[in-house]
């Protein structure tokens, strides 16, 4: 009834009845294409410039970035950072095939437990759906193999992220949602939650002065595999590609 | 919530003169100003992106029934449920069901307006659920028991020395006298106070600031993760939104992100802009198993078709109040209801009725400056003009600026006569004046002179005389 209500309430304001067949089909035409609006021209660049524009915008926002050539390399430069941090070598990570399947014995040292994140843990290893150059930003879809609570519990967050995901503006990533995820429930591209993490958690509510290290991870680190020979930067990109596809084929579906 | 916006004057003079608000209104002077403006100079596309957002957000209300369903039927398909509220006791009779029937003893809470607007702690606790502020600012003042005094900072008008007393005041487990070197470390008291409190929640309740029709979805952002640990960690997950808060598609959401946070904070974007659809999905390890989104009018209906329908495209970005003079004079809280600044003078009488708002609409010099940052181009001034004729046409103006209104109508009417008594004004002010640059008092104008000073006429007569003379010399 008081949805009802609500619509005729809605209706009257607009002086119109319920919408006639036709243009309900206009909307739904517009819903099913979903039209792109302007997008800024400042991630329009050649791929080397749009993983440098990402990085740049990453560190601008107090994240930090370390490209490494491929997943092989992935646990020596995480046992690097956590030493360097004076972090501890557990850590809670993503159950996803890209990251079971690095080398993680290559580093005794290091500890992974393929989990969702625990309030008691100091790092977590997520797997980056995708990266947006226009503000440095992460895509992090929810997956059985991406739980959500690794973006949020653990004081330093670290992200592997392929430098072939990077995309300029955020328009180019949902489509590659679209393409590539299909909900099981709903049929469509949406997962039950995504988020679009820019850096480590803050707060300016205290006099509207930024702190670092609000609710969420105090640190995010970004781990960026260079599998994308077309996005190195000028002067390595003619350096021999690092092995084939890193990882080994696409995961299918992502 | 409690409504003293009938009492703006007296509101506005306790607040010019508490030191403390000054302050701090002192401190906060500027900063989102600077920071917007270097993010919309980094971005050459803004002022399109404003026609692009006023353009979506006009097309959404046009069609804002159809979009709704649309919505509802993404939701249930993503295993949530819609409930359409048509006042505030609906939606805090509904809010309540929902955490009864999840068994809740302990809620928290992202920061939202729409909850500010309802009252939904008062609700919830008056039946002995425990509602947790979880947003820094949000979270000291359910410690001092205050309403926000701006819509996207709500600590606005505290000082470092308040949240350090508060603090020491209400955590009387820490040691006394531990020190409070650093902003930081009065941040981190906070986070692990309310680590605990998350992870006990039994249900979590955020804002929306959007709701996208394409997919169903709730979207959240904040800095500080608050709002996804809230959403994330309990069992259930109620979306708290307001009908106005709908878009079409990912697309058109993404439009308005790129908008949002440039106009509030002045950051590219959000550190966590988080789209939630439905519940758990089969596998998934964390994620509630049932998300509510508790639809609300409460008033906005029936904005539609009205002169003040363009103040449904507000995104809530507050950058009308963070460049408003009055505002940064008074702060949030002499506004008196949940909404201060510009958008509040608009919102607030359309929501509460203009009875008991009518100052609000005044409290404005129409500089304008509101509507020059708008990031969806509401004209604010001129829906403040619309509240001042509303307020003149239900007698509801002082009968001393009703009759020099009246009085000035009856001059305006007959030009003959107005050039006359102007000639005569002027003439004799400027005798008055004579030799002084303005005049301090005024007989008959007293409070009009107490707060400025009114020049002494220039000579040479009214303008209408001067604009003859130069006519003539020209022909």
């Amino acid at each position: 009834m008081t949805k009802e209500a609500i619509l005729g309430a809605i209706r009257r304001g607009l002086k119109r009845g319920p919408l006639p067949a036709d243009q309900r089909a206009m909307l739904e035409g517009r819903l099913a294409s979903h039209p792109r609006h302007l997008i800024p021209a400042r991630s329009r660049l050649p791929r080397p410039d749009q993983v440098a524009l990402f990085i740049a915008n990453v560190e601008k926002e107090f994240g930090t970035v370390e490209r490494v050539p491929d997943l092989d390399a992935i646990p020596a430069a995480l046992a690097d950072y956590l030493a360097a941090q004076n972090l501890p070598t557990g850590f809670a990570m993503a159950p996803h095939p890209e990251l079971l399947g690095i080398p993680w014995s290559s580093r005794p040292l290091l500890q992974p437990a393929a989990r969702r994140a625990e309030a008691s843990d100091q790092v977590s290893l997520q797997h980056g759906f995708a990266g947006i150059a226009e503000t440095g930003s992460l895509m992090l879809p929810s997956a059985p193999e991406r739980p959500t609570t690794l973006n949020l519990l653990a004081d330093t967050a670290v992200v592997v992220l392929r430098a072939s995901r990077i995309h300029g503006a955020y328009e180019e990533a949902w489509d590659r949602l679209r393409a590539e995820h299909r909900d099981q429930r709903t049929g469509g591209a949406m997962p039950r939650n995504i988020m679009f993490v820019t850096g480590p958690s803050r707060s300016a509510d205290i006099e509207q002065t930024l702190e670092l290290g609000a609710h969420g991870p105090r640190r995010l680190h970004i781990l960026l595999v260079d599998d994308d020979p077309a996005a190195l930067p000028p002067g390595e990109a003619e350096a021999p590609p690092p092995a084939a596809v890193p990882g080994g084929p696409a995961v299918p579906g992502d | 919530m409690h409504i003293t916006s009938p009492a703006f004057k007296e509101n506005a003079a306790r607040a010019l003169a508490d030191p403390g608000l000054q302050k701090a209104l002192g401190t906060a002077k500027g900063a989102f100003l600077q920071r917007r403006a270097a993010a919309v100079a980094n971005l050459p596309e803004f002022e399109r992106l404003r026609d692009i957002g006023r353009d979506i957000k006009n097309h959404t209300l046009a069609n804002l029934d159809f979009y709704l369903e649309a919505f509802e039927a993404k939701v249930v398909a993503a295993g949530g449920k819609v409930h359409w509220c048509s006042t505030a006791d609906d939606a805090r009779a509904k809010v309540l069901e929902i955490c009864r029937a999840a068994g809740a003893r302990t809620v928290t809470k992202g920061k939202s307006m729409i909850s500010e607007e309802l009252g939904i702690n008062q609700h919830l606790e008056a039946h002995g659920i425990r509602p947790v502020e979880t947003d820094l600012g949000e979270y000291i003042l359910q410690l001092r028991n205050e309403p926000p005094s701006h819509i996207i900072a709500p600590a606005f008008h505290l000082n470092r020395e308040d949240w350090e007393a508060d603090f020491r005041r209400m955590h009387t487990d820490l040691p006394a006298d531990r020190v409070f070197a650093e902003r930081r470390d009065i941040l981190a008291e906070a986070r692990s106070r309310l680590r605990e409190r998350f992870l006990a929640a039994d249900v979590g309740i955020t804002g929306a600031n959007f709701l996208i029709a394409e997919t169903g979805s709730s979207v959240i952002v904040t800095n500080e993760g608050n709002g996804d640990l809230t959403q994330t960690l309990p069992r259930v997950h109620i979306a708290l939104a307001s009908i106005e808060k709908l878009v079409p598609t990912l697309e058109d959401a993404t439009s308005l992100l790129r908008l949002l946070a440039r106009s509030a904070t002045g950051q590219d974007f959000s550190v966590y802009t988080t789209f939630s659809t439905g519940t758990r999905r089969p596998g998934d390890l964390d994620g509630p198993e049932e998300y509510h989104v508790v639809l609300v009018d409460n008033g906005r209906s029936n904005m539609i078709g009205t002169d003040f329908q363009d103040m449904l495209r507000c995104i809530r970005c507050a950058a009308c109040m963070n460049h408003c003079p009055v505002y940064g004079a008074v702060g949030g809280h002499a506004y008196g209801w949940v909404y201060p600044g510009p958008m509040g003078s608009v919102l607030t009488p359309s929501l509460v009725g203009v009875e008991k708002t009518a100052n609000l609409p005044n409290a404005s010099t129409f500089c304008g400056r509101c509507e020059s940052v708008c990031p969806v181009k509401i004209p604010l001034p001129k829906l403040m003009r619309h509240w001042r004729e509303r307020e003149f046409e239900r007698h509801l103006t002082p009968t001393v600026a009703r009759a020099g209104l009246g009085t000035w109508a009856f001059l305006a009417r007959r030009p003959g006569l107005y050039r006359m008594a102007t000639r005569l004004a002027v003439g004799a002010l400027g005798l008055l004046g004579r030799g002084k640059g303005s005049f301090r008092s005024l007989p008959l104008a007293g409070s009009w002179t107490r707060g400025r000073d009114l020049p002494v006429p220039e000579p040479g007569g009214t303008f209408m005389a001067r604009y003859a003379r130069t006519q003539r010399g020209r022909r």
